[in-house]
């Protein structure tokens, strides 16, 4: 039985191996892929992002819990979690602990969680994050959460490889409001303040809904307004809500058409991503050693431009 | 191409609720390169096992001060093996009487670092085993 096989049938191991492949971009990996892909596609991908600090994991983990057991009857979805943690740029190396606040979901055979560190990457994913998640669609999980680096400036990778954004704040973490600082207020489908059981919470609101009918003045078309609702993540509470409000997002997205606006979006930009690469390798291959030197010679004795290098460099 | 990151779990199991020493070495291997899932206090066998299987990691590291290590170890060990990752290896941190070290070994853990070890050393043993 090859890896993809496994992974269609239900064997959990091959997942966690398979995974492996696709992080390290191995040959296995890719071919994988190919198989899988097209079983993949049907999935809600839900992105979770906000500054650290915010209790994006324990949201992330009531979300699960939620998913796994919905109170208004519909059936328990297979939740997968992709948790990404930064790599230090000095040493190469990362702290995974997003998992330290999912305990509840220990033992659920219905749910698999994957952590994952950025390994250079600048958006608030990994590079391979994308393809992690496809490989999950594929197995069967009908929900996949992908909490991000937090980090706050330019968190666009997120906005695009999920249908519905989550950006989470919390009172008190500073005079400024995070998101709004960072401007990551832009990519929020849904806007979540957490610890809403701590002083400021209702400020934190007040100034999240200002801003947000700044942004989004009435012009009579149809668009998202994000909600913004409260929870308090540790003990769940405003969760089932936070699962409505997802709900309905995705309801309007399949109306709209802005389901297939976003697919189209992630496999563009998957596709392109890996043609720049591929092109970039290829051009590589063609020129000698020798030659890249010479021509960077030339450029450092400022006998010729940066321009003038790239037109030699190019076939 | 660089050499592929080692995935290292490390896990507190049983009741004990010091996990300094945990913290120290997690951050001295994310140092020497390593991914480090870090699982927090009051694992379980099970839980433990499980998180192995679904990050698909290399090694993990269990610490262990509460004395409990002969009835926790094989039974970790057993458990990776119930799912077919007997060939993750393990090492030991912690409390661990010297007269204890050479069963744990016979178990197959690949090295026990009492207080004060070396983290350098973990991660050198870490590295040694794994790229070889």
């Amino acid at each position: 039985m090859t890896l993809s096989s496994s992974v269609l049938s239900g064997d959990r191991l091959a997942l966690a191996r398979l995974l492996t492949q696709v992080e390290n971009d191995t040959l296995v990996g890719r071919h994988a892929l190919d198989e899988l892909f097209p079983h993949a596609g049907k999935a809600h991908r839900i992105g979770v992002t906000g500054a650290p600090g915010t209790g994006k994991s324990s949201l992330v983990n009531q979300l699960a819990r939620y998913y796994r057991r919905p109170v208004d009857g519909a059936a328990p979805c297979r939740v997968a979690i992709v948790a990404v943690d930064p790599t230090s740029p000095f040493t190469g190396g990362a702290i995974l602990g997003d998992r330290v606040r999912m305990r509840d979901l220990a033992g659920d055979p219905g749910v698999f969680i994957r952590s994952m560190a950025t390994r250079g990457s600048l958006g608030g994913l990994a590079a391979a994050t994308t393809a992690v998640v496809q490989v999950f669609d594929a197995a069967g999980f009908e929900v996949i959460m992908i909490e991000t680096v937090g980090a706050g400036q330019a968190e666009v990778d997120i906005a695009r490889l999920a249908h519905t954004t989550l950006v989470v704040e919390a009172p008190g973490l500073g005079d400024d409001i995070q998101a709004i600082k960072a401007g990551i207020l832009e990519i929020a489908d849904v806007l979540v303040v957490n610890k809403a059981d701590q002083p400021g919470a209702e400020v934190t609101e007040r100034i999240l809904r200002n801003m947000l009918e700044l942004a989004h003045p009435a012009n009579g078309e149809r668009f998202w307004l994000p909600p913004i609702l409260s929870t308090v993540a540790t003990d769940g509470r405003g969760v089932p809500d936070l699962a409505a409000a997802i709900a309905t997002h995705r309801e309007f997205l399949q109306q709209t058409g802005g389901w297939h606006v976003r697919e189209r979006l992630l496999l563009q930009t998957e596709m392109e991503t890996i043609l720049y690469a591929a092109l970039v390798s290829r051009w590589r291959a063609g020129i000698s050693e020798e030659d890249y030197h010479r021509i960077l010679t030339e450029l450092l004795e400022r006998r010729i431009s940066p321009y003038q290098a790239v037109e030699r460099l190019l076939p | 191409m660089t050499e592929r990151k080692i995935r290292v779990l490390i896990a507190k199991p049983g009741l004990d609720g010091h996990d300094r020493g945990a913290k120290v070495v997690a951050r001295a291997l994310r140092d020497a390169g390593m991914e480090v899932i870090y699982t927090g206090l009051r694992q379980t066998p099970e839980m433990i096992a499980e998180a192995a299987l679904q990050e698909d990691v290399d090694i993990v590291g269990l610490s262990i001060l509460s004395g409990a290590h002969l009835a926790l170890v094989p039974r970790v060990i057993e458990l990776l093996k119930a799912n077919g990752q007997e060939q993750v290896k393990i090492f030991v941190g912690g409390i661990i009487p010297d007269e204890d070290i050479p069963q744990l070994k016979g178990m197959g853990v690949t090295g026990v670092y009492g207080p004060g070890a070396s983290t350098q050393i973990i991660a050198a043993d870490i590295k040694q085993l794994i790229y070889g």
